[in-house]
């Protein structure tokens, strides 16, 4: 049972011992915003839109460990206009064309640009030339909407066992790799059921054949919120996640 | 195009590959030796490099990818990178990059048609008193000038080897200017350890704690205490001296190393003793190839006198052994949980922290790190007692500190002064007349005005890992904040969001304001949300320092700015 309690703006958090901020937060129904954290990955820090205050001292909520009387503050005007700032740096950093791309509604990028009332970047856009790979039958690797989350190679690594993906390069420099010996995805062993296609938070791993299964206008985020959604997923994932611990 | 010698690559890849073993940690030195073999790192080697190690091969790429003297690209048989470090700069680097891109007939960034020759650029090579300086093939050629550019080009187009280039292009001067306790102190192979030994370890950790002796890299944490954490911490240990100094304007470590190298061995073999690592490691920056040989002799002489290897000292059961590893040119590599990563074979990426090396360091065991300064501090310590370090310096900062001095000063080299000391005192010492300002402790320090200069080097004043930049009074303090962002987007790892958009996109905004391409005022609104934000939500130091030389001279000097500052309005 829940022994301890940490609190999130005021409000009283319950925590298992080994518990992130993060993930106690999840659970108690308090969103923290993420891009980087994934239910089912080991946490990561390196978006840093979960950078809290914890006791005065900010810190990502997904790599910091829950602790008894802990006093997180996380929704105030000063952390959401930080991470308006993040978001507008990943904007400017990418190629994101929102309009255009079939991850449009699917997609965390785009739903925390809402979220955080984002309008526009004042940053000047970069327009980095990246490679696009299209080889593999099943799913498409645009690499301009890629944030260097890492989201799929962890999960291709811890989930599917696999080792698909990689950064490579530093810097501004930073580009996804695929593990193959031509360096193409359609050479690795990527398939479109691993949890590695299919856990990107943008568009930039995309399953072939399916960007307009759901219609405009009925995606996951065209109606509700990404708090709501996101909520919803990571309590269900984290509480499956805890059974499957037992 | 490679050079065959016999064998084809693959077999010559398999002979480095037997050589080191199967240990995924050698990842760095091997492909350091295809590098050096080859000139870059044939794709179609990874292959065979990874299969080896047991790694898959898009980590070995992403290992290649990071470090600035790794490629994938063939690089010239002769690899010129030229130190872009401000005072290299000052010191008339472009000119004689230039003069030797239109001798060489080779653009910089580029490789010549032929192979011969590539010509680039690098971040500080730690030769800021005796620039502008280059690495030819990772080896230091200081005191670059139109003769020695010259020596140069002939010995590039005449095919000379390396190894067959006059000495006198490779000579490091020490310059040192001012010695002090430390520099002055000496000791016999073997001496610190014996009168250690003879009052157990007890008595060293408590004689570190009363000397007072604080960490040199800057972030001055209490050795001795590190040193009783890390013998608490449970399990099998090691041992790691950091001498990766990177921080541009730093070179007082190239100098204990040559000096100090058994003050400083005989520091680590304490370490060792008190938390019963039995294996060392020296990560020495790969811009200090030079100093290795040396290194490695005296090391070699310390096994053979028996201070290194099985019962030291002859102490039954005290085992230590220290080995040599270089850094292949990253920055980042300085942070202490970054060298871990480089040492295990990883991209140099810091770690979430805590936990700290002391209970969680290399290979997830605990880890004693020091820099290079303290581990010799601590072994003058022991040899003499805490008293050789509280009997100077302040109360917070007792003993005294290696300065890199370098810049608009009549004697550029290394000081050693108390702690305590003004910065008026510093400049006066080095021949610093009336100077615009001063950086201290590198690109990620302070910028100090003349306002200023009654502030004192210690840890509750202006702390640094020892780098000094003299500026005068014609210098462009733009230019110079120009220059720091770029080295600062150049040595960001990437890693997370804030250090690795903000610090490029800080040095764009600096180039758009040095070129009247931005107007003040938005460029500043844009500098400080920035800042506020590579602050409060970067990974490591790197992103969360890399913003206060644009600060400082936003703060201290506006008129800098705002002089830039055009009527033309935002170009984009």
């Amino acid at each position: 049972m829940n022994d301890q309690a940490f609190t999130i703006d005021d409000h009283p958090v319950p925590f298992r011992r080994g518990e992130s901020i993060m993930e106690a937060a999840l659970l108690a129904g308090i969103y923290i915003p993420h891009l980087c954290f994934h239910p089912l990955l080991e946490p990561h820090g390196s978006c840093r839109l979960c950078t809290v205050e914890v006791n005065g001292k900010p810190l990502p909520a997904c790599t910091t460990p829950a602790a008894a009387g802990l006093e997180v503050t996380n929704d105030t005007e000063a952390l959401n206009q930080q991470r308006r700032t993040l978001l507008q740096l990943l904007f400017a950093e990418g190629n994101h064309c929102c309009p255009s791309c079939e991850k449009s509604g699917h997609c965390e990028l785009q739903a925390m640009g809402y979220w955080l009332k984002m309008l526009d970047s004042p940053f000047p856009y970069l327009f980095p030339r990246r490679a696009l790979d299209a080889s593999h039958p099943a799913v498409l690797l645009d690499r301009d909407r890629c944030i260097f989350c890492e989201r799929c190679v962890r999960a291709s690594r811890e989930l599917d066992g696999k080792e698909v993906f990689a950064l490579a390069g530093r810097g501004l420099n930073t580009r996804l790799i695929v593990n193959s010996p031509s360096g193409r995805l359609g050479d690795s062993d990527l398939e479109a059921s691993d949890h590695a296609a299919r856990i990107c938070p943008t568009g930039a791993l995309l399953v072939r054949g399916e960007g307009f299964r759901t219609p405009i206008g009925k995606r996951p985020f065209d109606g509700k919120s990404l708090s709501e959604t996101c909520l919803q997923r990571a309590a269900a994932l984290l509480k499956e996640g805890k059974e499957s611990e037992r | 195009m490679e050079k065959a010698g016999g064998s084809s690559p693959e077999e010559q890849v398999t002979g480095i590959l037997r050589r080191h073993g199967t240990d995924p940690s050698l990842l760095l030195p091997i492909l350091q030796e295809v590098q050096k073999r080859f000139h870059r790192v044939p794709p179609r080697l990874e292959d065979a490099i990874a299969a080896h190690l047991s790694l898959p091969r898009s980590h070995v790429e992403g290992v290649v990818d990071f470090y600035h003297f790794l490629s994938h690209e063939r690089r010239g048989e002769y690899d010129i990178l030229l130190s872009n470090c401000i005072i290299d700069r000052f010191h008339g680097q472009q000119a004689i990059q230039q003069r030797l891109a239109r001798e060489l007939d080779t653009p910089p960034g580029r490789v010549r048609g032929d192979g011969r020759v590539s010509i680039g650029e690098t971040s500080c090579t730690g030769l800021c008193d005796q620039g502008p300086a280059a690495l030819v093939n990772g080896r230091a050629v200081p005191a670059l000038d139109e003769h020695r550019v010259t020596q140069m080009v002939s010995l590039v187009e005449s095919g000379v080897p390396l190894e067959r280039w006059p000495e006198a292009m490779f000579r490091v001067d020490d310059n040192v200017c001012q010695p002090g306790p430390l520099l002055k102190s000496g000791l016999t192979p073997g001496e610190a350890l014996n009168a250690a030994l003879g009052g157990g370890p007890e008595n060293l950790l408590q004689q570190l704690e009363q000397s007072g002796l604080r960490g040199r890299g800057g972030a001055g944490f209490p050795t001795g205490m590190k040193w009783r954490l890390c013998r608490e911490a449970a399990g099998e240990h090691y041992l790691i001296c950091n001498a990766d100094e990177g921080e541009p304007g730093t070179f007082k470590d190239r100098e204990l190393l040559r000096l100090h190298a058994h003050a400083l061995f005989e520091g680590m073999t304490l370490g060792a003793w008190i938390t019963g690592a039995e294996k060392g490691f020296l990560y020495l920056r790969g811009e200090y190839r030079f100093l290795r040989e040396a290194l490695e002799r005296i090391l070699d002489e310390r096994r053979d006198c028996g201070l290194l290897g099985e019962s030291i000292c002859g102490v039954n059961g005290f085992r230590f052994d220290i080995t040599i590893r270089m850094g292949a040119g990253a920055y980042i590599c300085g942070e202490e949980s970054a060298l871990l990563e480089s040492l295990e074979g990883n991209r140099p990426r810091p770690r979430n922290r805590p936990p700290y090396p002391i209970t969680s360091g290399f290979r997830g065991k605990p880890t004693l790190v020091n820099n290079v300064e303290t581990f010799v501090a601590a072994a003058f310590v022991a040899l003499y007692g805490s008293s050789w370090l509280t009997s100077i310096g302040t109360d917070a900062s007792p003993g005294s500190k290696l300065i890199s001095i370098s810049g608009d000063c009549a004697r550029p080299g290394i000081y050693e002064f108390p702690f305590g000391t003004s910065v008026e005192e510093i400049l006066e010492a080095c021949g610093a007349d009336s100077p615009m300002g001063v950086q201290v402790g590198g690109p990620s320090g302070s910028y100090i005005t003349p306002q200023e200069f009654h502030r004192r080097l210690a840890f509750e004043d202006l702390s640094t890992g020892g780098s000094f930049m003299v500026f005068g009074r014609e210098r462009d303090l733009l230019e110079i904040v120009e220059n720091f962002t770029a080295f600062f987007a150049h040595e960001s790892c990437g890693f997370c969001t804030p250090c690795r958009v903000g610090t490029a996109m800080q040095n764009r905004l600096l180039k758009r304001i040095r070129n009247g391409e931005e107007t003040g005022a938005e460029a500043l609104e844009l500098l400080r949300q920035l800042r506020e934000t590579m602050i409060g939500a970067s990974h490591c130091g790197l992103g969360k320092s890399a913003s206060n030389p644009v600060f400082d001279m936003l703060e201290k000097e506006p008129r800098v700015l705002s002089a830039r500052a055009t009527s033309r309005g935002r170009v984009r």
